[in-house]
């Protein structure tokens, strides 16, 4: 990388530091802006499967929605504090993606992605049907807390920044396992599978261990959001949900880094805005920019500019 | 009265009745799913949606044009066929090149459209339509009454299913159809219109699912998500079959039909989810299915 490069990068990433410490002074909604993290970090852990190993789990909300459950649960009924609680919530994401993961890395490609739809699903129901997930109601009144007792999360302000130093820290950390020597493996992986084979790489392994942690880190977003909006409801754990972070990852850039992150924020802002004025007419949309980016804007916006520029960002 | 494991044999006989309907609905979908993937490579998200649009259209068909139910199940098909083949050569055409996952996400951002238009327009909450005329009432079997709607669609599925059979293994078309399968390419050399196959192959795979959705109409709540989970049964149901086979996919329709249907009587609190846990099993004992002769 030139001297220039590293030059612009860092005054890219130190604008989006400012943008991201000064968010709630300029007026926005602090719970809006905490929700829009929750997704970006959502988004950035499901682009380290999809962007950097080329599998399409089509059933990303199962992590997410059951950490968000699991979180809920401990804080709430078993009154665990807010860290314990969202550590819990990981270890059971990632546990479910270590168990689907085993059964869906068996088949590539649309299989892959068909396996994982079919076994969230089955979380699905067991998330309707089981003892303590308030089935249709969901989870409600979740308290947040504070950090080992010393700063309240109960304030927007302060639980603001919380979640965006989580944001940020996961953000580094895949940045760090993107540019490790796993994520070369599993670059090679996503360009010629039969040949990582043959230069001996188990590569089922490489790939459950990114399911494992894409899962786990998609289950830290999902605990965020609990704790952020105070409630948990099916649709965390629903193929709609799914479905949105496919699209978020794909219209921001899939395999790029800040790509998910704007994705996210586009499409949850779209939401946000559009559904008190269409109702119901929001999913046509979201289909639609499903259809546009699939066939015409197959690199999503952060992958354009990468093309325009010739460099990564 | 006779029983098994601690049930009333009746009850047993018309949850396995139900499994059958349910099962005849699975295999006439992933029969259609089946022949797609198997031409196109494309893994038809939106098969649920179609279904979805068939039985839309037998009710607007009723409700609006006074269509009755045996027009309805030719008219209902060929226009929903028709919309698969606008479909076909409007977008799913430009990926046959690029990965199979971009057929399989642009058919998801379709089943989106479809269903979210149709809750535009009718809202989220289940329509009836009546069973037709002919069909009410029902055989007494003497262990229990068998409604005659039920005895139909069951006997139209698997009629429709042998026919297709037949259709693709035993006739000229279907071996055009078969080379068009195997080799793309060496049939275009034959002089085979291949992109002309392919275009009517969507559209009859898609007319599957509509009829499908006509058939359904009278026992299910016509309703905008009608599809949207029972597509993912589906995929289930084509991943322990494999999706190599057309024999397969009816098969394991029809019989996990029939499993979730016995689930319901003995532990009703897995029927949802039985499919999916059969599907694990079958992963881990046989990962490319279980008629499944493609390589994973």
């Amino acid at each position: 990388m030139s001297a220039k490069d590293r030059f612009a990068k860092v005054w890219l990433y130190g604008v989006l530091a400012i943008v991201g410490l000064a968010a709630p002074w300029l007026g926005l909604y602090p719970v809006f802006l905490m929700k829009l993290l929750c997704f970006s970090l959502f988004a950035c852990a499901f682009n380290l499967l999809l962007g950097y190993t080329k599998m399409l789990s089509f059933g990303h909300a199962a992590y997410f929605g059951s950490s968000a459950y699991v979180t809920g649960w401990l804080v709430t009924a078993q009154g665990w504090g807010t860290i314990a609680g969202i550590l819990g919530g990981v270890a059971v994401a990632a546990l479910l993606g270590l168990a689907i993961g085993a059964l869906a890395v068996r088949r590539q490609g649309i299989y892959f992605a068909m396996i994982t739809l079919a076994l969230s699903q089955l979380v699905f129901f067991v998330c309707l049907q089981a003892p303590f997930t308030g089935g249709e109601n969901g989870l409600q009144g979740i308290p947040r807390g504070s950090v080992f007792g010393i700063i309240d999360l109960g304030g927007d302000a302060a639980m603001y920044y919380f979640v965006l130093a989580a944001f940020a820290a996961v953000y580094v950390l895949i940045r760090r396992i993107v540019h490790s020597p796993f994520g070369q493996v599993l670059k090679a992986i996503r360009a010629n599978e039969p040949r990582a084979t043959s230069l001996g790489y188990k590569v089922d392994r490489y790939k459950l261990l990114a399911f494992v942690l894409s899962a786990g880190l998609a289950g830290l977003a999902g605990s965020l959001k609990a704790l952020v909006l105070g409630f948990v409801t099916l649709s965390d754990v629903s193929q709609a949900t799914s479905g949105e972070v496919i699209l978020m990852t794909l219209l921001g850039g899939s395999g790029t880094f800040l790509g998910p992150a704007l994705g996210a924020i586009l499409v949850i802002s779209l939401q946000e805005y559009l559904s008190g004025l269409v109702g119901a007419w929001v999913s046509v949309m979201i289909g639609a920019i499903f259809v546009v980016c699939v066939t015409a804007f197959r690199r999503g916006f952060i992958g354009e500019i990468e093309r325009r520029l010739a460099r990564r960002i | 009265m006779t029983t098994v494991f601690g049930v009333p044999l009746p009850a047993i006989l018309g949850q396995l009745m139900l499994g059958l309907v349910n099962g005849s609905f699975y295999a006439l979908l992933s029969l259609g799913l089946a022949v797609i993937f198997g031409l196109l490579g494309v893994v038809n998200f939106a098969h649920g949606a179609f279904y979805m649009l068939g039985a839309f259209a037998a009710y607007v068909g009723l409700e609006t044009f006074g269509v009755n139910y045996w027009c309805a199940l030719i008219l209902a098909p060929l226009t929903v066929g028709i919309l698969g083949i606008v479909i076909e050569r409007l977008f799913l055409r430009h990926l046959y090149q690029l990965d199979p996952l971009y057929g399989l996400l642009l058919t998801f951002g379709i089943a989106l459209i479809a269903e979210g238009i149709m809750r535009g327009l009718f809202g989220a909450s289940g329509k009836s339509y009546p069973v037709p005329d002919s069909l009410r009432g029902g055989f007494n079997l003497g262990f229990m009454v068998l409604p005659i709607y039920r005895a139909w669609v069951i006997f139209a599925s698997l009629s429709i299913c042998g026919a297709s059979w037949f259709l693709i293994e035993r006739t000229r078309l279907g071996a055009t159809l078969r080379a068009a399968t195997e080799n793309a390419h060496l049939a275009q050399a034959f002089g085979i219109n291949v992109p002309l196959i392919v275009m009517m192959t969507y559209g009859a795979g898609v007319a599957l699912a509509a009829l499908a959705g006509v058939l359904a109409a009278p026992v299910v709540q016509v309703s905008p998500l009608m599809g949207s989970s029972l597509v993912i049964v589906v995929f289930a149901v084509v991943v322990i079959g494999g999706m190599g086979s057309i024999l397969g996919a009816i098969a394991s329709g029809v019989v996990l039909g029939l499993i979730e249907g016995l689930t319901k009587v003995i532990y009703p609190e897995a029927s949802n989810v039985v499919v999916f846990v059969i599907m694990a099993v079958v992963l881990i004992w046989r990962p490319n299915g279980l008629f499944g002769r493609e390589s994973p």
